[in-house]
């Protein structure tokens, strides 16, 4: 019992210096207002134009995708919707919102291929036959030349097909614009579509890559990636060579091939080495989840995946196939390679990472568009941002929050007039519990980018009141012990045990309700469920670590424990007689 | 203060109660009225469900520098038109030269009410204004996804009760209230035709959690005191009954301070503001948890009740009690007949009734 009389003052210490360290950690955030919903503040309209006409459905798909990736975390209450029959809104609070433009759009086609051969590695020239008089120079396509102009390349390609495809590509460079970095969507299904067309020569004659395409379906090989890339489908080689004949991965180069999982690709990387790649591996729909992180002892980001149990079997074999070769595998976003990485190592447990040229948020961006999947259209370029203002009036956060004001006070004046001593410590106990929940909502403002709305504000000052069941719960059975007689000390104690557990049963109910609904729901269920869970545990951490402690404490002064008549234990407002009988026994 | 407590300290002692469980056939017909007249509701209203379920009409104003005061004016200017579809339009502006203006699915002659007083607010032409389908937001997608989340909770909330109280009875029961709380509130919606928002949504997903929330606190201590059922000598329904009485103060109080703040929101909301997303929510609130908190008392243990009489054990224990009932009310009821004119009261030996 000695050491139980010692510690209440200890914890309630240590209470406040955890509070101490929130607030502290709120001064470095250096935000002191937390961040406005759209109803409120207002924020960033970008407005998506699909290319073509998509269809209603595929629409209405893409929206909920751009909805999962904006509001992944639930918390941010961004909205999307559908306009016309052709565009998406996307309604973001905030006005920094303009770096969520990449997350939104890109289309996201994520797939793992195998590289048969590049331009440095050049393993397609000494296995094959190419064409008399072509050769690879590696260097010529390396980030240095990127002002090469495609007249010089033009000089070295040799035959009637090499400049029909020239031509096919200047056509197509000319269509897409600089639009081909392919991280704008462009390799995105839309071109699968028109792709058969686009390669198409002038002539009528089939271009390169379609020959490729049509050999390599007849290939038996193509269905084994992995020995595919060993003996790689002539056509496709050809092709190869061609493409680099005809200017390679050249600075605002359009993709010449459609991003066909079932075909092989050729395609370029961010620093202008062109692969060509074996049919995909492992898609972006097999993968379990994917994030950024940095790896240990090292400094630039990478984004993790993690795939999912088939995916997991294809890449352990890849793995063994790769491990110790000098064979690379590519790591393909719409249509371009993102990185082509040897295997370094047997990665068996289905967990790899994208190295590459990432910060925080490109890698961060990258990892939400592939967690949440590709999108079925893509967009044109340049989407039309705008600034757009609150759609509530201005009066209403400062009636809402007069109100919410009220309301509490109302309560406390009624928690004092009821609980009289006690009452102070449900006084207390409601403006730590307020304290924190602000600190919390800053945190989050500033981390999560959680932003709060008049309804969420609501909410909140509900959660409050709530709050303050535990510690009416708790107070009714100190009363209801001294009733029967014991003493305010044992009480305390006597009454927090049950009452402690009758409120982690009931806060057990509402947390269960916040993980589950945030783990299934979307967009404002997953918000709400956010905002519950972290009330609940409000709750809880005032009611162990301040209520109970700041009881006990009290217990300990004579105004309480001797029931003085405004401790709110006196015999009188308990009811019963001085001498304690109680009516149970 | 000294009567209301000394009211406490009875109810605790079980001297003064409110007999719940005995008037339960009424307490089970206000509430199967009152789920009636809610289901009627919604199914001869239905629910007035705003533009992020049904989608609806953009017009863009252009305006020569937009401000604030220019969309607020506009807001009021289309809730003036009186169309119905329009009666909870989102108004913001858009960069620095329109406002733009959502409003529900409109008919050609709504649309037409809509478009003059726009333009009459505006001063520009009725060519200027663009116009535009807008889909939901809230897609047939996030609902199912949300209905999902619902159906795994209630699963897993219902093992919960089971695993905590041993009892599954307590899950059936704590069931039955979270229905009663969530179908009267929801037909709440569909007498007042509030628009139905996201943020009711959340509303109601509030209301879920507070029903259960109280539900156990009340089930705990019906459980405490029915474990101790046979040294109290009292049957379970006694046990119940002096549980729910004893918990009468602290529902009361709770009731209080979770409906003082959220009236103080509806108040401001419907009265002050005159229709805002502010009321829709605050109504939900304010309507759930006070059906949530009677529930707990005077739906759900009075129902436990029922289904525990069932067991073999809790009829003993009633025909016990009831016998030990019949002693105290007339402690002669098992002596022989007396004489007419026999003077008992004066007989010494024979103490007065006690008052238990």
């Amino acid at each position: 019992m000695a050491r139980k009389t010692a510690r209440p003052g200890r914890t309630l210490v240590v209470f406040f210096l955890v509070m101490a360290i929130a607030y502290g950690l709120v001064a470095l955030a250096g935000t002191w207002k937390p961040t406005l919903g759209l109803d409120l503040q207002g924020g960033t309209s970008i407005t998506l134009r699909a290319e073509g006409d998509p269809g209603e459905e595929a629409l209405d798909q893409a929206r909920q995708i751009i909805d999962d990736r904006v509001n992944g975390s639930g918390v941010a209450e961004a909205e999307v919707t559908t306009q016309g029959g052709n565009e998406i809104v996307v309604e973001i609070p905030g006005e920094n919102a303009r770096n969520l433009i990449e997350t939104v759009q890109r289309t996201a086609q994520l797939r793992f291929r195998l590289v048969a051969c590049s331009t440095v590695d050049g393993r397609c020239a000494t296995t094959t036959g190419l064409p008399e008089g072509i050769q690879i120079d590696p260097s010529t396509t390396l980030p240095q030349d990127e002002g090469q102009d495609g007249g010089q390349d033009g000089d070295e390609s040799q035959g009637r097909n090499n400049r029909a495809a020239l031509g096919a590509w200047a056509r197509l460079s000319d269509t897409q614009g600089d639009g081909a970095d392919g991280s704008d969507g462009s390799g995105g299904q839309g071109d699968e579509n028109s792709n058969g067309n686009r390669n198409r020569n002038g002539n009528g004659q089939q271009s390169p890559y379609d020959a490729c395409v049509a050999a390599a379906a007849d290939d038996e090989t193509t269905a084994e990636p992995l020995s595919w890339i060993d003996n790689p489908t002539t056509a496709c080689v050809d092709a190869f060579s061609q493409f680099q004949a005809s200017g390679g991965c050249q600075q605002g180069a359009a993709p010449v091939m459609g991003d066909d999982p079932a075909a092989p690709l050729i395609t370029c990387d961010e620093d202008g080495i062109a692969y060509l790649l074996s049919p995909a591996m492992i898609e972006g729909t097999q993968l379990d989840d994917a994030g950024a992180a940095i790896p240990q002892q090292q400094v630039n980001y990478v984004v993790t995946l993690s795939f999912d149990g088939e995916g997991t079997e294809v890449f352990a074999d890849i793995s063994n196939a790769l491990v110790g070769t000098e064979k690379q595998f590519a790591i393909v976003l719409d249509g371009q390679v993102l990185s082509a990485p040897t295997m370094e190592g047997r990665i068996l447990d289905g967990n790899a990472q994208i190295s590459g040229d990432f910060n925080e948020t490109t890698a961060n961006s990258l990892a939400t568009s592939l967690r949440y999947g590709s999108l079925p259209i893509a967009f044109e370029d340049q989407p039309l941002v705008e600034t757009i203002g609150p759609s509530l009036a201005g009066d209403q956060l400062s009636a809402g929050l007069t109100a919410g004001g009220i309301g509490l006070a109302i309560v406390m004046l009624y928690c004092l007039l009821y609980y009289r001593g006690l009452g102070t410590v449900v006084v207390a106990s409601l403006f730590v519990a307020a304290g924190i929940t602000y600190a919390m909502v800053l945190l989050l403002s500033e981390t999560a980018n959680f932003t709060l709305t008049l309804p969420g504000i609501a909410g909140i000052i509900v959660a409050v009141g709530i709050t303050a069941d535990s510690f009416i719960v708790y107070f009714e059975r100190i009363r209801d012990e001294m009733r029967i007689g014991k003493s305010m000390k044992v009480a305390v104690e006597a009454g927090w045990k049950r009452a402690r557990n009758t409120c982690l049963a009931a806060d057990a109910v509402s947390l269960l309700a916040a993980v589950v609904l945030y783990i299934f729901a979307a967009g404002v269920v997953k918000g709400f469920a956010f905002a519950l869970g972290l009330t609940t545990i409000i709750d809880l951490v005032v009611f162990f670590w301040f209520t109970h402690p700041m009881v006990s404490w009290l217990a300990k002064y004579r105004f309480f424990n001797k029931g003085h008549r405004l401790s709110g234990l006196s015999p009188e407002t308990l009811g019963v007689a001085r001498t304690a009988t109680g009516g149970n026994a | 203060m000294g009567r209301f407590a000394q009211l406490g300290n009875d109810l605790h002692s079980g001297r003064r109660g409110i007999d719940f469980v005995a008037r339960r056939l009424v307490l089970y017909a206000v509430s199967v009225v009152l789920i009636a007249i809610a289901v009627f509701g919604l199914s001869y209203k239905g629910l007035n469900l705003g533009i992020e379920f049904t989608g609806g009409t953009q017009y863009r104003v252009p305006v020569a520098a937009a401000t604030q005061d220019d969309a607020d004016a506009l807001r009021q200017a289309v809730l003036d038109s009186g169309v119905e579809g329009a009666s909870n339009p989102i108004v913001s502006t858009a960069g620095d030269d329109a406002v733009q203006i959502q409003v529900e699915p409109l008919s050609l002659e709504e649309a037409a009410i809509v478009t003059e007083a726009i333009v009459a607010t505006a001063g520009v032409s009725a060519d200027d204004l663009s116009q535009e389908d807008i889909g939901a937001s809230w897609g047939r997608q996030i609902a199912e996804r949300a209905l999902v989340g619902l159906a795994v909770f209630i699963v897993l909330v219902v093992l919960f009760i089971w695993a905590y109280f041993r009892e599954w009875k307590m899950s059936v029961a704590a069931l039955v209230a979270l229905a009663h709380d969530v179908i009267i509130t929801v037909g709440i919606y569909a007498f007042t035709g509030f628009e139905v928002t996201p943020a009711t949504v959340t509303g109601i997903l509030t209301i879920l959690a507070f029903s259960l929330y109280d539900t156990v606190v009340v089930f705990d201590k019906v459980r405490e005191n029915t474990e101790a059922m046979r040294e109290s000598r009292k049957s379970y329904r006694q046990a119940a009954n002096l549980a729910v009485n004893q918990t009468l103060v602290r529902s009361v109080n709770t009731s209080l301070v979770a409906l003082l703040p959220v009236g103080a929101i509806l108040y401001v909301g419907a009265v002050q503001l005159g229709g805002s997303s502010l009321q829709d929510l605050a109504l939900a609130l304010f309507v759930g948890m006070a059906a949530g908190t009677y529930s707990s008392v005077c739906i759900a243990t009075p129902l436990l009740v029922d289904l525990k009489n069932t067991e073999d054990e809790v009829k003993l224990a009633e025909k016990r009690a009831k016998a030990r009932q019949r002693a105290a009310a007339d402690p002669y009821a098992s002596v022989p007949n007396f004489a007419d004119d026999m003077p008992i009261h004066n007989d010494p030996g024979v103490e007065p009734p006690s008052s238990r």
